[in-house]
């Protein structure tokens, strides 16, 4: 038959070449097209006469308004109605709203035949999105056209749901979608496999029943088919690559098969076999291959023979070219393809194409950080580039430059990355170029930075540019130099009047001369001081940079002897309205009638120096016990009031416990230590030892800040010299006070000692835990790079390193092993499994909770098994209460042999993992690494090591797999590798609730699903039906009322998903509803399943 | 492949398919800073364009100009090639294709368009079979006013 269709075509050609200009290929057509083009055309033609937008406006407004009489006349038929769409659909694309048409296009693509639906469907697909309506009208339509016999209509539907599609009513098409996978004609499959990877892109736990189907059309005859299921799996491995690792080699198959010129020569284009399949392949192969050298092996002969093979000069082949040296630089390298891959980089940046040499930089951004010397290869081409007319050339090459950056050169490549700032317009360029140069930063461009893009840079801009400042280089010179440097440029800026500053601007600058401004001699402090007053008395200043410009003016007057200005400013401003302002000026003004505890609190230069806190507040020890003896009531911490005071209430307690200054601390970002509004934290650092170290390596040190404020507000001294009985005890954040009024609390010196002894050490664990997070988010010019872990390849062995040391340091908390005399094997995060995208099972840290024990076998058991070599662990007494699966092993290798339990604890999925040593001598060095991270240093002969680990479930997913692999020294190295596959039922646990709070719960729940499924026909009873959902999917059965049941149960930690279902004629109706939207997806999809298997 | 346009030197727009959900709003404005910054450029220049956070690839072919947004991972050259393949198609279609035959058969071209890439992704790569497709449509065209049975007389059905 499809000969005829062939024969028939190949007259058409002729036919079609008639057409004269402007009327079409249809110029030979029926009367009523004529007419159409021609009514059409008339209008185009109008339209391109006239020349003011406002003619056209007038004229398409007629034609909206003739066009909607039209439309909306019961009498209009439908070819009449096919041009009217056509015309609406031109009067849309130059810009005017005709959504009156909108439900006719639909009624088009529901009525008309052939043709009119065509155009139907065209309007439907331009005018309307995903979110819209009127799509659920569409819905039907589509239903019918998929039933139909007419292959044309079924691929208009297909083609019109791949293109739009509302993702709720998904399911009512997916069946049918299924069922044209099997369909006789290529294109059918075609477009229903791309209608399928549609809807995996919205919704992907809809067609996650489908997979195996996904494979056969993999396998497809048609290569137009195969290629569209690759769009499906490029997704999914982009997901969850360690899923499909099995399918390596058939991709390999089918892309030698490619480039080899097997397909048939229709797929090729411009003489290349099938490029965009090619290339296509070749990134699922990059995925399949990141850092897995097993894989990657089977691809090294099929990458190198794309290289080879793509010689013609065309652009096509310069693609394929590039996919393949990106996939090269991905997988795990192989040098001889590297040296290859890096020559054809050259060719594409050395190309007088312009085209290709941007393609050649942005190949080379992407590797310079694994080759270096590709960029020395190129620096003449790249410093070209930098002056190349085309902006887009220059933003790339400054790309690379930035990823090269380093302490030298970085005064040039800030100084090109400012010039292209000051030139560019474009808003997305400012801001991400902006982030970048504050990560080089220099003074004089950060002025610039701030200047121009002021307040809307993100606030950590300025703080890591103080704190820099603020902790200098090793050079001394060079930093008071740098220093200097900044305050003259600032008070240069300040000099002008009327200039507006942003405020983060105005901030960094008032902390650098109160910080730094003696540094520049030759200037007189009150110069500078004058500068800050007038700054003051800006209305543009807010509250917020004014009291950083106070603290600045407090740092200066504790230098200077007398100051005009400050007492000026102290009589100005005691009366002002600002509460905060008149707090600090009643400060400084206490603090400068005491000069010599002025300086004593405000040294020069000493933001960096660690203070010591004393957290327990020792020194307010008599204070309290004198309230405490005068009847006042003993503290309590806010906690614990609040607890009495809800014991009281009896009422529900919707706030936080225990409010959180962290927030506060991260939202204020602040650098300075002696800066103003850091001060408000200073009292919440309560000694709490994580707390502390953590913050020791964090970029706010807060032992600079004095303790003033605690729980209770301002702390009072006793001894104070000033009396602060006046002053308003509002909790003003950021009160100078702690700079100014506070003394040091060195009332107890031996507790002072004690405890910096104890800091010291938190301090030195800080630095062993932290040391690798210091050095990159400090003085590192490169900090923010994210990178795969692939491209840090090189450096990976500091990486090593340093896991090594974090290992060593916990280790023997951990283990009880008595030797530890091993060298750990490197602990090297593989970058392949290290997300687990699909599952979403999200490892916890590597040693949170992992309770390593070496379990000793019993002497008997070992004479037994002594020369079985099999050992076969059992779980722990406690655990073995718990409801849990068999003990399944994972994994074998001569030596050892790995297994695995699942406890479904009520809060948690327990993972236990059991490494049993068949060996007749000690294994050294196992480490399982990825999800349940867990090491030993030795499992002594024939016994069983056992780890466990808690899994939580992310996102929800009826299944995920969790993998990682074994590493041991017996004679040799080995590596043995594991899956543990994951269910959506580890994690449903029933929930117990009575039948009132399932309808109050009921009612207060969104997402719904509803299916009905067929009974088994062996289950008679609904009953039965219920207790088989109990029992294999641990539903909860809250209630029974005739043929109604309700049931429910939660996703770990609490996700409740409520079922109500019922009995009809075989059939059994589920009802979900749950908070989360792809929970009774899932669950659905369990149910059908127990349900077909029972 | 996030979205087409099509628009003559003058900035008129001649054909615009998105494959993104998106206010008819934002549409309307992208589409016209998009040719603002591609008019704006010169010939010399290469032809991609970033586009916050997307990557606009566009040609020139007499006095239309052709233009696709991408993803920053995809590849620029093949989405040139992409652009040429679907002028060769129309070229094809319409016999030595100018730019007055999409102006007034531009449903066409969106069928053709429709065929080629679907979704975003590119759906078919041989050229033949595309128009295949497109002509099976239209020779129903031909056909409109002949009953059902002939159609499926010739396989169709």
């Amino acid at each position: 038959m499809s000969d005829v269709v062939e024969r028939t075509l190949g007259a058409l050609p002729a036919l079609l070449g008639q057409h004269e200009p402007g009327a079409g290929p249809g110029g030979a057509g029926g009367p009523h097209r004529l007419s159409a083009s021609s009514r059409l055309g008339s209008l185009i033609r109008n339209i391109t006469a006239l020349t003011s937008k406002h003619e056209e406006e007038k004229l398409i407004q007629q034609e909206i308004t003739s066009l909607k009489a039209m439309v909306s006349a019961p009498t209009t038929p439908l070819r009449l109605m096919k041009e009217c769409m056509v015309r609406l659909i031109y009067c849309e694309m130059l810009g005017y709203e005709s959504s009156f048409g909108y439900i006719h296009a639909i009624k088009l693509a529901q009525q008309g035949n052939l043709l009119e639906k065509r155009v139907g469907y065209l309007a439907v697909s331009l005018f309307l999105h995903e979110n819209h309506e009127l799509l659920l009208l569409l819905v039907n339509t589509v239903v019918k056209d998929l039933q139909s016999t007419n292959l044309v209509e079924v691929s208009m539907a297909l083609t019109i749901v791949s293109q739009i599609f509302p993702r709720e009513m998904i399911p009512a098409v997916l069946p049918l979608i299924e069922d044209k996978l099997q369909h006789s004609k290529e294109i059918i499959r075609r477009k229903a496999v791309q209608a399928l990877y549609k809807f995996y892109l919205i919704a992907p736990n809809q067609v996650q029943h489908i997979h195996d189907k996904f494979r056969k059309a993999l396998c497809d005859r048609d290569v137009g088919v195969m290629a569209a299921s690759l769009h499906i799996y490029l997704e999914m491995i982009k997901e969850n690559s360690s899923g499909y690792k099995d399918l390596t080699e058939s991709f390999v198959i089918i892309l030698k098969q490619v480039v080899g010129g097997k397909l048939p020569i229709d797929f090729n284009y411009h003489s290349v076999p099938a490029p965009w399949l090619q290339i296509q392949l070749l990134r699922i192969l990059g995925l399949l291959g990141k850092d897995d050298p097993r894989t990657s092996e089977l691809m090294y002969d099929v990458l190198e023979e794309s290289l080879r093979r793509a010689e013609i000069n065309h652009n096509i082949t310069y693609a394929i070219l590039f996919e393949c040296v990106q996939t090269i630089y991905t997988i795990y390298p192989k040098s001889e393809l590297l040296e290859k891959a890096a020559k054809c980089i050259g060719k594409f940046v050395l190309s007088p194409q312009i085209n290709l040499k941007y393609l050649g930089l942005k190949a080379l951004t992407c590797v310079i950080q694994q080759d270096p010397n590709l960029a020395l290869e190129h620096q003449m081409t790249i410093i070209e580039c930098l002056d190349h007319p085309d902006p887009i050339i220059k933003r790339e090459t400054l790309e690379i430059l930035y990823r090269i950056t380093n302490g030298h050169n970085v005064i040039v490549i800030v100084q090109k990355m400012l010039d292209y700032l000051k030139e560019t317009k474009e808003e997305y360029a400012i801001i991400t170029l902006a982030g970048k140069i504050a990560e080089l930063w220099f003074i004089q461009t950060m002025n610039a930075v701030f200047s121009v893009g002021g307040d809307v840079l993100y606030p950590d801009i300025p703080n890591n540019f103080l704190r820099l400042l603020a902790e200098g280089f090793d050079d001394g010179k060079e930093e008071k130099q740098l220093r200097t440097y900044a305050v003259q440029s600032y008070l240069a800026l300040l000099e002008e009047e009327s200039v507006f500053y942003p405020q983060k601007f105005l901030q960094v600058m008032s902390w650098v001369l109160g910080e730094y401004s003696s540094l520049a001699t030759d200037v007189d402090p009150e110069i500078i001081l004058t500068r800050l007053h007038n700054l003051l008395k800006k209305t543009f200043v807010t509250s917020e940079t004014k009291a950083w410009i106070m603290a600045a003016v407090t740092k200066i007057a504790s230098r200077a002897s007398f100051s005009k200005t400050v007492d000026k400013l102290i009589q100005e401003f005691s009366s002002s309205l600002d509460t905060c302002m008149r707090q600090h000026t009643f400060e400084l003004k206490h603090l400068c009638e005491d000069k010599v505890l002025m300086k004593g609190l405000l040294p020069f230069d000493a933001s960096c120096n660690d203070m010591v806190v004393d957290a327990s507040l020792s020194f307010l020890d008599e204070f309290v016990a004198e309230g405490l003896g005068q009847g006042a009531a003993p503290y309590k911490p806010h906690h614990q009031r609040q607890e009495e005071k809800l014991s009281q209430e009896k009422a529900l307690n919707f706030e936080p416990y225990g409010l959180s200054f962290a927030s506060s601390v991260c939202s204020s970002g602040m650098a300075g230590r002696q800066s103003p509004t850091g001060l408000s934290f200073g009292s919440d650092t309560s000694g709490n030892s994580a707390e502390m170290g953590h913050k020791e390596t964090n970029t706010l040190k807060l032992e600079g800040v004095r303790k003033l404020w605690g729980k209770e507000g301002y702390l009072p001294k006793k001894e104070s010299k000033v009396g602060k009985e006046d002053e308003p005890q509002t909790v003003s954040c950021s009160s100078l006070l702690a700079e100014g009024v506070a003394e040091r609390p060195v009332s107890q010196p031996d507790q002072v000692s004690s405890l910096s002894e104890e800091e010291k050490e938190k301090q030195q664990l800080a630095s062993t835990l932290f040391v690798g997070l210091g050095s990159s988010s400090g003085v590192s010019l490169m900090g923010k790079v994210d990178l795969s872990t692939q491209k840090f390849k090189r450096k990976s062995k500091i990486d090593e390193a340093q896991s090594n040391e974090e290992a060593l340091d916990i280790k023997p908390s951990l283990c009880s092993s008595d030797t530890v005399e091993e060298t750990l094997q490197s602990v090297k995060r593989h970058g392949l499994d290290d997300k687990l995208p699909d599952s979403r099972l999200s490892p916890l840290s590597l040693f949170a909770d992992s309770n390593i024990e070496i379990l000793q076998p019993s002497p008997s058991s070992q004479c037994e098994n002594a020369n079985k070599t099999v050992l076969l662990p059992s779980l722990a007494e406690e655990l073995e209460e718990l409801p849990h699966s068999e003990v399944a092993e994972l994994c074998q290798s001569d030596a050892l042999a790995l297994y695995l339990c699942k406890v479904w604890k009520d809060d948690s999925l327990l993972l236990v993992v059991f490494v049993s040593n068949k060996n007749t001598s000690a294994l050294k060095a196992v480490n399982i690494l990825e999800s349940p991270a867990c090491q030993f240093s030795v499992i002594e002969a024939q016994s069983i090591g056992c780890c466990q680990k808690c899994v939580c479930m992310d996102k929800v997913c009826t299944q995920g797999v969790i993998s990682g692999f074994v590493n041991y020294q017996s004679e040799m190295e080995t590596h043995l590798e594991f899956s543990v596959s994951l269910s959506l039922l580890d994690f449903i646990r029933p929930m117990e609730m009575t039948t009132e709070d399932f309808g109050k719960l009921w009612l207060s729940l969104s997402n719904d699903v509803k299916q009905n499924i067929k009974m088994p026909s062996s289950q008679v009873s609904f009953s039965a039906a219920l207790s088989v959902l109990h029992q294999k999917l641990k539903l909860h059965i809250v209630d029974i009322i005739g043929n109604e049941g309700i049931l429910a149960c939660q996703l770990l930690p609490s996700v409740p998903c409520l079922l109500h279902c019922r009995t009809h004629s075989g059939m059994l109706a589920l009802w979900f509803r749950s908070p989360c939207s792809a929970l009774p997806d899932g669950l659905l999809y369990q149910c059908q399943k127990v349900m077909e298997e029972s | 492949m996030r979205f087409v346009l099509l628009f003559s030197r003058q900035g008129k727009l001649r054909l615009q398919q998105w494959y993104r959900a998106g206010a008819e709003r934002d549409k309307r404005k992208a589409a016209r800073e998009l040719m603002q910054a591609v008019l704006a450029r010169k010939p010399k220049m290469c032809s991609f364009l970033e586009w916050g956070e997307l990557k606009v690839v566009y040609k020139r072919y007499a006095s239309l100009y052709f233009c696709c947004a991408i993803e920053g991972a995809d590849n620029e050259l093949l989405t040139l090639e992409l652009i040429h393949r679907y002028v060769e198609l129309l070229d094809k279609y319409f016999g030595s294709v100018c730019e007055l035959d999409i102006i007034f058969n531009f449903e066409k071209a969106y069928f053709i368009l429709d065929e080629f890439v679907m979704g975003g992704e590119i759906q078919d790569t041989s050229k033949k079979s595309v128009l295949k497709a497109i002509e099976q449509a239209d020779l129903l065209q031909e056909e409109d006013e002949s009953p059902r049975s002939v159609l499926e007389e010739m396989g169709l059905a």
